[in-house]
Order: C-alpha cells, then sequence, then structure tokens
C-alpha cells in the first residue's frame, strides 16, 4: 500500500464517521485555541505595559525623595533624622551631570481653577520647559512653559481641561485663577489619553517657582531626567546619587528609579505568566490526546470485522497500524489547524475589544501549540493502532 | 498445489483441549473444484483459513505451491494470502463506507498497483460480474446477491490461484445461491482451485470432489 492510499483511505474513514471525528477535532482544536488565546492574552498584556512604559520617555530616570529599602531600618530613623528634601537645587546639580540630557523637576498638588465664570478643582503639575520632551508630550496650539528663569505666569491646560473651561476653543490668551494667582494661557495639551493611571488630558501645568509658592513648599515630588542615551543608563543613576549625596551632606536618602529595569521586571514577570498560561492551556490538549485515544480504541473496536477483512484480503500488521496511525493524524491535524485558526480569531475578538491591547500570539506560542497536538495525537493513536494491528485475522472476522 | 500434512489446530477451552483440527492430510491439485462438508464444528472453516493462511496450525507442514509457508513470516504470508488466495464468505464482508467499485478496488490498493491501472481492472471487474450500475452505490444499498458478486469481484481482482469459499451462498436464497455459484464455477472453468465449504448437499454434489469432516479429520473422500 502507498503512503498517499493510506492516507486516502484514512480520509474516508474521517470523512465516514462524522460526529466522532467532529468531537476529536473540536477537542483538540479548543485546546489549540486555548493555547493562543492565552497567550494572546499574556503577550498582549505585556506589550501593552512595554508599551506604556516606553510612551512615559525615553531612557528615563525618576529621583524621589526617601529611601526605599526593603531590609533594614531607614538610615536617618537611625539617626533620629527625617529624610531630607529634594530641592531645585538638587534637580539643577542633577542637570549639570555629563550623562544627563536634560531634567524636568516636578511638583504636584491640587488647586481651585476659575475662569470664564467656571470653578473646578484641578490637579496642578509644576514643571520647566524640558517636561514636554521628557515625558513625549505634544501640544494642541500654542506654546509650553518657556524656558529659564523668570519666567511669566504661564499655564498650559490638558485637552480636557481646556475644552471644559473654553468650549469655543479660544483658549489661548486667556486669564485663568488658580488659586490665589493669575495666569495666562499659552498652551493646550494634545490628547493623550491615560498613561500610567495618569490622565494628562485633566491637567494644567505650570512653571515649577509658582507651583512651589502656589503651594507654599520649597520641596519637590520628583525629578524626571532623561539620559543623553540608553548605555548611559547605569552610570547617570550612579552619578545622580552620588551628587545628591553629597548635596545631602553624605546621607544616601533618595530614590533613583530608571524605567528601563522596572520595565524588565513587568517584562520578565508577564513573560513568567504568559508562559504559566501556555502550560496550563498545553495539559488541556493532553486532556484531548486522552479522548483521541479513546475514541480510537472504540473505533477498532468498531472495525473488527473490516480489520478481519483487510488482513483476509492480504493487509499485513504494518499496512492496518498505519491507516489507523494516519486516521489518528488526520484527526489531530485538521484539530490542530482549525484550533489555530480559532485561536487567532479569538485573538481578533480580543483586540476589537480591548483596542489598547495588542492581543496578538506569539508565533512560538502557536507553533507549540500545534506541535502539541500533533504530538499528543500520534501518542495517543500508537496503542489502538497496535491493538488493531494485533488483531487475529479468524477471531475478528467471524465477530459480528 | 496444496499440501497439508499432520496438520493439528487445538484450542484451549479452559482446561480442556479442543482439536479443530487433528492430523489432517490432504492434498489439492492446481484447478480443482473441492465440496468440504460436515456438521457444525467438525472445523470445516479451520480447515479453510489455515489453506488461506489466515491461521497458523500448531503443528503439521503446509506445503503451498511447492513452498513451505508454515514458516513464513506474517508479513510474508500478508503477501502470499493477497496473491494467491481469494476468500469469499457467508457475511460478505464489505467496508459499509466503501461503494462497490471502492470495495473491489481494496486488494489493489493494498498491492500497490497504479491508480491508472486499478481503474480499468476495476471496471473490467464490474462489467463481468454486471455490477456496473452499482458501482457506485454502498454495500447497504445493494441485495444479498449484489453484495456477495461485489465481494467475489474484490476476491479475483487480483487473480489469485485458489478461491476460498466458506458458505458463500448461506445468506442467500435459492435462486441468487445458484447465480452465485454459477460466477464461482466459471471461475473454476477457467482454471481457478475452488475449495467451497457448504451445508447444502445439493451445492456440495456439483464439485467433482467430495471432503466429509468430523471432529477435525477428514472421514470421506470422494472424486
Ligand atoms: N477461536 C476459537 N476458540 C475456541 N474454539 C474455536 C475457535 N475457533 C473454532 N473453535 C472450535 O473449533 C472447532 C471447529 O470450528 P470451525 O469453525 O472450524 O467449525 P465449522 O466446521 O466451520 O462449523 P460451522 O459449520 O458451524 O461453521 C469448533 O469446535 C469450534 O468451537
Ligand atoms: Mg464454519
Amino acid at each position: 500500500m502507498t503512503l498517499q492510499d493510506a492516507m486516502l483511505l484514512s480520509l474516508r474513514s474521517v470523512a465516514s464517521y462524522r460526529v466522532r471525528s467532529l468531537l476529536i477535532i473540536l477537542a483538540m482544536a479548543f485546546g489549540v485555541a486555548a493555547v493562543v488565546v492565552l497567550t494572546a492574552l499574556g503577550d498582549g498584556a505585556r506589550r501593552y505595559v512595554a508599551n506604556q512604559f516606553s510612551s512615559i520617555g525615553t531612557n528615563l530616570i525618576i529621583v524621589l525623595p526617601g529611601r526605599a529599602e526593603t531590609t533594614g531600618a531607614f538610615p536617618g530613623a537611625v539617626m533620629g533624622q527625617t529624610p531630607r528634601d529634594l530641592t531645585l537645587k538638587d534637580a539643577q546639580l542633577v542637570g549639570r551631570l555629563a550623562q544627563v540630557k536634560r531634567y524636568a523637576p516636578l511638583n504636584i498638588g491640587v488647586a481651585e481653577l476659575s475662569a470664564a465664570n467656571r470653578l473646578r478643582e484641578v490637579t496642578v503639575l509644576g514643571s520647566s520647559a524640558d517636561l514636554i520632551p521628557i515625558r513625549h508630550m505634544t501640544l494642541a496650539q500654542g506654546s509650553f512653559l518657556a524656558h529659564g528663569s523668570g519666567h511669566s505666569a504661564q499655564i498650559v491646560l490638558g485637552a480636557k481641561m481646556a475644552s471644559d473651561f473654553f468650549p469655543e476653543g479660544k483658549a489661548i490668551g486667556q486669564r485663568i485663577r488658580l488659586g490665589e494667582m493669575r495666569f495666562l494661557v499659552s498652551g493646550v495639551l494634545a490628547a493623550q489619553g491615560e498613561s500610567m493611571g495618569f490622565n494628562t488630558d485633566e491637567i494644567v501645568i505650570i512653571p515649577i517657582d509658582y507651583a512651589q509658592t502656589l503651594f507654599n513648599t520649597s520641596s519637590l515630588f520628583r525629578i524626571l531626567v532623561e539620559a543623553k542615551s540608553r548605555r548611559d543608563i547605569p552610570s547617570a543613576k550612579l552619578a545622580i546619587l552620588d551628587t545628591l549625596k553629597q548635596s545631602h551632606d553624605g546621607e544616601e536618602d533618595i530614590t533613583v528609579i530608571t524605567q528601563d529595569a522596572v520595565l524588565a521586571t513587568f517584562d520578565r514577570i508577564l513573560r513568567a505568566l504568559t508562559l504559566a498560561v501556555a502550560g496550563i492551556a498545553a495539559i488541556s490538549l493532553t486532556v484531548a490526546g486522552i479522548l483521541v485515544m479513546n475514541v480510537m480504541l472504540v473505533a477498532v473496536n468498531q472495525r473488527t470485522a473490516e480489520i478481519g477483512l483487510l488482513k483476509a484480503i492480504g493487509a499485513d500488521a504494518a499496512d492496518i497500524r498505519r491507516l489507523f496511525f494516519i486516521e489518528a493524524l488526520w484527526l489531530s491535524m485538521a484539530g490542530a489547524i482549525f484550533g489555530f485558526l480559532l485561536g487567532q480569531f479569538g485573538s481578533l475578538l480580543l483586540r476589537l475589544a480591548y483596542p489598547q491591547l495588542p492581543a496578538w500570539a506569539p508565533v512560538w506560542a502557536s507553533l507549540a501549540g500545534i506541535l502539541v497536538a500533533l504530538v499528543t495525537g500520534i501518542l495517543a493513536s500508537l496503542l489502538p493502532a497496535n491493538r488493531a494491528a494485533k488483531l487475529d485475522a479468524v477471531k475478528a472476522l467471524s465477530r459480528k | 498445489m496444496i499440501h497439508l500434512a499432520e496438520i493439528t489446530r487445538k484450542f484451549q477451552m479452559g482446561d480442556q483441549a479442543v482439536y479443530a483440527l487433528d492430523k489432517v492430510d490432504l492434498n489439492i491439485a492446481a484447478g480443482e473444484y473441492v465440496s468440504i462438508m460436515g456438521p457444525s464444528g467438525s472445523g470445516k472453516s479451520t480447515l479453510l483459513n489455515i489453506i488461506g493462511l489466515l491461521d497458523r496450525p500448531d503443528s503439521g507442514c503446509y506445503e503451498l505451491d511447492g513452498k513451505n509457508v508454515t514458516e513464513l513470516s506474517e508479513t510474508e504470508q500478508a503477501r502470499v494470502r493477497r496473491k494467491k488466495i481469494g476468500f469469499v464468505f457467508q457475511a460478505f464482508h464489505l467496508v459499509p463506507r466503501l461503494t462497490a467499485a471502492e470495495n473491489i478496488e481494496l486488494p489493489l490498493i493494498l498491492n500497490g498497483t497504479p491508480p491508472v491501472e486499478r481503474q480499468t481492472l476495476v471496471a473490467e471487474a464490474l462489467q463481468a460480474f454486471d455490477l456496473q450500475s452499482r458501482a457506485q452505490h454502498r454495500p447497504a444499498e445493494l441485495s444479498g446477491g449484489q453484495r456477495q458478486r461485489v465481494a467475489i469481484a474484490r476476491a479475483t481482482i487480483l487473480q489469485p490461484s485458489a478461491i476460498l469459499a466458506d458458505e458463500p451462498t448461506g445468506n442467500l436464497d435459492h435462486v441468487i445461491g445458484a447465480e452465485v455459484m454459477m460466477l464461482l464455477e466459471n471461475l473454476h472453468h477457467a482454471g481457478t482451485t475452488l475449495i467451497m465449504v457448504t451445508h447444502d448437499r445439493e451445492l456440495g454434489a456439483r464439485a467433482r470432489r467430495h471432503i466429509g469432516m468430523r471432529d477435525g479429520k477428514i472421514v470421506t473422500d470422494v472424486s
């Protein structure tokens, strides 16, 4: 018997026992589809987080006051001191470092905004001109905060603030009161939506010194730093720690977070999660494999007389084994392909339902899902095919 | 052509051994027409299965066309069976999901005959057994006589030297049975060895040689 004939004959069996074949194919398909969809979800989440992180800036380093310690006591606390605040002077020191391309001090608070007979509490960000390039923000209209010190009382509105207070769209040049202070609208941010749980559409930005006056503080909330290049990030981090330690009388009371490190951690966690989820989905394929085995065993039982007949007209054990083996292979192959398509369709639905989530199944996962389906199908068919091949022809023929 | 010497086939039933064949000696020449008769359980089917290499004797020697076939491997026996033996059963044993033409084609497929050649051979067989109009029908859509004609066409498609028929008319009525007998006897006239097991005295009498069996032994052998 040629391989081609064996394949055609087995295909006839697959097509003839429709319900049985459909059942196996579905079981296989759901297993493969689960692998594809779940990895698409996992990898989509990973890419979503990565996108969000890179959207907040490039080569970003964040300096914050206080020392994040996971072990041991707070050094300042031991000495009976409170951690020193970050100041504008600290920010300027950091800005002078060779590895630093630009920096932006940051203050944050809430104030009452009144303009055009409207009144509302808003989140106020105090910063400087370089915030725009560091945070990858774009302006819709006007200009951002001016460079240098001694700037005027400018205010930049988030997209939603601008449209709420000035629905006609003529925000630029308008006067606004923020608490007890007066500002002139110089620009409007482009709508950006939420990123990292922070909606830049609903904030206003004013120069850092005005913010410090407004909130009556001399300390900074954060210093955002952009390193010259990716390679400079580790040395920049060390230099910042060193500089601010000197500035703080030898006390290391600040924390430096790099975007890279955080991103890498999230990436690792989500990759591991995707892998685990794929593994669990693959286990469902084993269940499908057991189903294949059982159904094939039933098929051998059902077709005992036929196997006896094939032997009577000259088939040997290898022929019979091959026929049942290829039959199981057809079923697993159909299941794998159908499952892959089903999984791709599921991922498409996910992407349509959550446009922000890039739910594409990684190629390795799709291949692994298909491969595992085929291997389980093959393994599951070995026992039934062998049993069929070993059937005693005379007994098989006398069975009704 | 067929040379059996002291062939024994026994089945263990619990602690008791049943001798389906008990030291059977039998010689059948090429082109003979032999009927085998005897009471139920006398070993007729077992003898046919051993001759057809579907079963192995527990002891004894079987020579087919001058070659000792008892020692052949399973695969080699399958080859010999395919080329030299054609089985016809009482229960027809057609593959239910295949059409008449496809059932007839099966031995050719197992033999590895190229598809083009297969088509002509099957077409010829369909014509020879008057089955052209039934070629694309499945066994369930055929009458008993048509089914047995398909089975005979299948058994002869590779032109075996011997046809082994185990009660070929057992499931057919008298008239149809006679038609089937005609077909088998035509094969014999064309030179094929025909060995037939039957319970029907009348049919058995049509053969040139009559073998009677009882308790696993050949008790009469009349030519
Ligand atoms: N697989 C088997 N296991 C046990 N005993 C068997 C087996 N096959 C046949 N036998 C026994 O061997 C003996 C001969 O059986 P066989 O089928 O050859 O008889 P038969 O002459 O063909 O009978 P029938 O006319 O009913 O078909 C019987 O006693 C039967 O019970
Ligand atoms: Mg019998």
